[in-house]
């Protein structure tokens, strides 16, 4: 450079952004949005720890609806196709979205899987999201509502451990809660307790995808949401 | 580990302005990262001290702005302290977040001849 006056030196320059680097998933999101709107498709995001229960859930929403809701699946995997097997034998059109090394879904992800589904004809359309507490929260995917699967052998404090995840939640599904007559230690006031502190709206349901507990009050969540996102 | 993913569009992103502006160096760039985003710092700065190299922004120093998470009433838009439940004691209306889910690159501070 010049060094008597500096021309031709190079000039610093701040670039205001403003930008969230999320932009390009959310975009994709407002997209997939926009399908589900177009087919009066309900998109539910189901979260949750690894084996809390999410894909028992649904098998227990299939036997208990019998028919009478038509329902589809997309099943977030990071290595295998069971979880969209076994919803497929329970009678739910399923797909697998294999996720490799990534630890939740994105919004272009399930792009491309609606694309492979037979999901417009359904009126529920099932988000199983990879077993992770964390990353999935983050992600937009398009949904109407997230749900996430919190078992009773969890931990009462998960909530408060995991507070970007309940913070998103829609509805909490205390899973497993057969098992609460072997487990005397684990408080249910203290899970609730937990909630009330991470989630604006704490709304929770407890199931047991065993004896079919609290399964109808799910049915009848879903419903009323059903109703209601049709006005 | 999605603070991966979050630094590779962090990068483009620079990349496309350093295009945008014909920069010849990047030297900084600063992000606002809320508490409740679900990004790790420390993750976020592993990722970025192993993708930058060789990329547009190696050696532009990366700004991490912390931002607490604030909860707000939606009725009486009064403060909610961390620990509390998460509901207004006035009004019983839900909080709302304020401020601290935020993702946000800033600014780039870059080299123009
Ligand atoms: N006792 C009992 N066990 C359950 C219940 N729901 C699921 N399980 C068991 O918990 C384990 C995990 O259930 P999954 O439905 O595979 O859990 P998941 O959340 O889909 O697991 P990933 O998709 O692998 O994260 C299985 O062994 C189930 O049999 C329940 O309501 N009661
Ligand atoms: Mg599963
Ligand atoms: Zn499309
Ligand atoms: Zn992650
Ligand atoms: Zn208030």
């Amino acid at each position: 450079m010049c060094e008597t006056c500096g021309c031709g030196d190079p000039e610093l320059m701040p670039v205001e952004v403003h930008e969230s680097l999320l932009s390009e998933n959310d975009r994709a999101a407002g997209h997939n949005r926009e399908h589900f709107a177009g087919q009066e498709v309900l998109a539910v995001n189901l979260m949750g720890s690894p084996g809390s229960g999410k894909t028992a859930v649904l098998e227990a929403t299939a036997a208990a609806l019998d028919g009478s809701g038509r329902l589809s699946a997309l099943s977030g995997d990071l290595a295998t196709d069971h979880d969209a097997d076994r919803l497929q034998k329970a009678g739910i059109p399923s797909l697998s979205i294999t996720t490799g090394s990534a630890c939740h879904l994105d919004a272009q992800l399930v792009h491309r899987a609606l694309h492979d589904l037979e999901w417009k004809e359904s009126d529920l359309l099932f988000i199983e999201n990879v077993g992770n507490l964390v990353c999935p929260a983050i992600y937009d995917l398009g949904q109407a509502v997230n749900v996430v699967a919190l078992a009773v052998t969890e931990g009462e404090d998960k909530p408060l451990k995991y507070p970007v995840m309940f913070r998103k939640a829609d509805l909490v599904l205390i899973t497993k809660v057969d098992l609460l007559p072997h487990l005397p230690q684990v408080d249910m006031k203290a899970i609730e307790d937990a909630l009330s502190h991470t989630m604006p709206e704490s709304a929770f349901i407890p199931v047991s995808a065993v004896t079919g507990e609290g399964i109808d009050r799910w049915l009848e969540w879903l419903e009323e949401l059903r109703r209601h996102h049709g006005e | 580990m999605h603070e991966y993913s979050i630094v590779q569009a962090l990068i483009d992103r620079v990349q496309k302005e350093a295009d945008a502006h014909g920069a010849e160096a990047v030297n900084g760039i600063r992000v606002r990262i809320g508490e409740l985003s679900g990004v790790e710092i420390d993750l976020l700065r592993s990722a970025y001290d192993l993708f930058s190299e060789k990329s547009v922004c190696e050696g532009a120093e990366l700004e991490i702005v912390p931002v607490p998470a604030r909860w707000t009433c939606r009725g009486c838009g009064a403060q909610i302290r961390a620990g509390e439940i998460l509901c207004c004691s006035v009004c019983s209306q839900p909080a709302s977040l304020a401020e601290g889910d935020e993702i946000i690159l800033e600014r780039i501070e870059m080299e123009v001849a």
